[in-house]
């Protein structure tokens, strides 16, 4: 387990990190988000033991950092921001090197770096100098040296970052696989990673934590959760804007565009547990009015993101009408 | 982990350094400057073969003043390139204690340019060629040659745990350097001694490489120079590690 007990970072006058807490089980994959700045690298700093705290502290599968940080260090894999790998070395030294510090004997290191190699597909650049290597391929040895151990704790800084579609996806479907019998923490910048293999998400802003549940339950808490987008084969959009507000359940709706003879609106529903699809297509229907697309709005992640984190238009208006 | 294992962390982060020395093509043009400064120092501006001495004390007596320039270079890029890559946080974030992964840089730093220091072997083959030498003094002059070195070496990482840029690293371990060089240099301390108490001139010169390396020359193992080129090495290595671990960032 991972416990982050208060943990606060300053740095100057600036609070980066202002006193985080939370616990991540065996199991879990934690998400970080949070706009640039907010502190989400500087709390896995912390946690991996390369910052000091300024308060509070973590303990990483009973080390205390404080009081045991090389054992703490031990569980731990930690991929930092960036990827940062020795530019002078090729792939495999570097992961022989790093297996050498982690105490793998000759014999161990022999069979651990190739088949570490091999899962993130480096086979191709074995013996190719890091420096000349392109950045997804750089980001995957740095991935390579934080599983190599294969550790009880994962801290991932932005994993996917400057990797290509497939390289994320297998990236991803690595991280899951591991997931069952590790902790996992990772940040990034991607919702969709966050709802593809998050059991849990933290929303970081300003160095605290304003939203800490799971993808789905952050997505309901959307204004768009449960609204009913549909587009309606008809030329004015007066008629079906007014019917749809008149169906039951209905507390508002609004006309979006207007495309290739396609007319598109959001109804909102007056209660989020109340389904209001069949009255809308009721009423509709019975009036000739032809639709063609009807689907439920799960709620989007990234507005959930931009209301949380505060940059985004108050949350009554209207949804933007450019989707 | 027992004695063992933090044998073995130093090791791996030593033999990591050194290879890393020697892939790059800057670790060659060091060893053929240094060969060179040396070889142009003892037979250009001391006319070696002119003095007819079967000693290399013409020799050893560049060593401090080629050092000056050329270890806080090889020291330079020890933590300073680390920083600016940011492979500082991935070594430091490894079960590696600052002591361990300062022991190992440091070592390697040190074996490189002892090896650079035996290319100059050729220099006692000439002196076996001229005459009949002692080589008492010749080892002696080696060791504390050798030892001078660390000493220099140890404040360049100092001053590159210090910074990420390697340039202010290189200029702040000279000026460190030359005034450790310089408070036993016999002109500064006559200059001295006109003017302020014996004790005083003897405490400046105490502290001086230039001193204990004098004296390591004349062909005695003293334990005060010894000691001195260690407590020296310690102190700025200790230094190394408070700057490292409170400068981790920027
Ligand atoms: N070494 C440092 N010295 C001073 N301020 C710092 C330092 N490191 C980080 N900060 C500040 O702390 C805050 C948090 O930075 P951090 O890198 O943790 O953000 P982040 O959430 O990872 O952002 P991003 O999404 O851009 O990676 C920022 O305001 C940053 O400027
Ligand atoms: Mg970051």
């Amino acid at each position: 387990m991972i416990e982050a007990k208060h943990l606060s970072k300053q740095f100057g006058s600036k609070m980066a990190v202002d006193d985080i807490a939370f616990t991540v089980a065996k199991g879990e994959i934690l998400g970080f988000l949070g706009p640039n700045g907010a502190g989400k690298s500087t709390t896995m700093r912390m946690l991996t033991g390369y910052l000091p705290p300024s308060q509070g502290t973590a303990v990483i599968g009973g080390c205390d950092l404080l009081d045991d940080p090389i054992g703490a260090r031990r569980k731990i894999g930690y991929l930092p921001e960036n990827a940062p790998v020795y530019p002078d070395m090729n792939v495999f030294d570097f992961l022989n090197f790093v297996a050498e510090i982690r105490g793998f004997t000759a014999a161990e290191r022999k069979r651990r770096v190739p088949q570490t190699i091999e899962k993130c597909f480096l086979s191709k650049v074995t013996r190719q100098t890091v420096s000349t290597l392109s950045k997804g391929f750089k980001q995957r040895v740095c991935f390579a040296q934080s599983i190599l151990h294969d550790p009880e704790y994962l801290i991932l800084d932005e994993p996917t970052d400057g990797l290509d579609p497939n390289q994320k996806h297998e990236v991803r479907l690595m991280i899951r696989e591991m997931s069952t019998q590790k902790a996992i923490i990772l940040s990034t910048h991607i919702l969709e990673e966050v709802e593809s293999v998050c059991t849990r998400a933290i929303i970081i802003d300003d160095g605290r934590i304003v939203a800490d549940d799971s993808p789905e339950n952050l997505k309901a808490s959307s204004p768009d959760h449960g609204a009913i987008s549909l587009t309606v084969k008809y030329e004015d959009p007066g008629a079906p804007l007014a019917s749809i507000q008149a169906s039951e359940g209905v507390k508002s709706a609004v006309f979006l565009k207007s495309e290739n003879g396609h007319l598109f609106f959001r109804a909102f529903p007056e209660r989020g547990d109340r389904p209001i699809a069949d009255k809308i297509v009721a009423r509709l229907s019975q009036q000739h009015y032809p639709i063609t697309s009807l689907f439920v709005e799960k709620g989007r992640l990234d507005e959930v993101f931009r209301r949380i984190t505060g940059h985004c238009r108050p949350p009554n208006a209207p949804p933007d009408a450019t989707r | 982990m027992g004695k063992i294992g933090m044998f073995n962390t130093v090791r791996a982060v030593f033999k990591r350094e050194l290879l890393s020395y020697f892939n790059a093509p800057v670790a060659y043009v060091f060893i053929v400057i240094f060969l060179l400064l040396n070889g142009f120092f003892t037979f250009f501006i001391s006319h070696f073969f002119d003095l007819g001495q079967a000693d290399l004390r013409s020799f050893f007596q560049w060593h401090p003043w080629i050092y000056l320039f050329l270890v806080p270079a090889v020291a330079m890029r020890l933590w300073a390139e680390e920083r600016r890559l940011g492979t500082l946080e991935l070594i430091l974030t490894l079960p590696v204690t600052v002591t361990q992964a300062i022991l190992g840089k440091f070592l390697a730093a040190w074996v490189f340019i002892g090896v650079a220091l035996l290319l100059t072997f050729p220099m006692v083959l000439t002196v076996f060629y001229l005459g009949q030498p002692d080589l008492g003094p010749i080892a002696m002059g080696y060791l504390g040659s050798f030892l001078m070195a660390g000493a220099f070496l140890s404040v360049g990482a100092m001053t590159s745990a210090l910074t990420r840029s390697q340039v202010v690293s290189f200029i702040l371990s000279v000026v460190i350097c030359l005034f450790l060089v310089l408070a036993g240099f016999p002109p500064v301390t006559s200059v001295l001694s006109g003017w302020a108490p014996v004790w005083f001139v003897d405490l400046v010169s105490a502290t001086s490489f230039l001193t204990h390396f004098l004296s390591m020359q004349r062909g005695v193992l003293d334990l005060r120079d010894l000691l001195y080129y260690f407590s020296v090495i310690t102190f700025m290595l200790c230094v190394n590690g408070v700057v490292l671990q409170s400068r981790r960032t920027s």
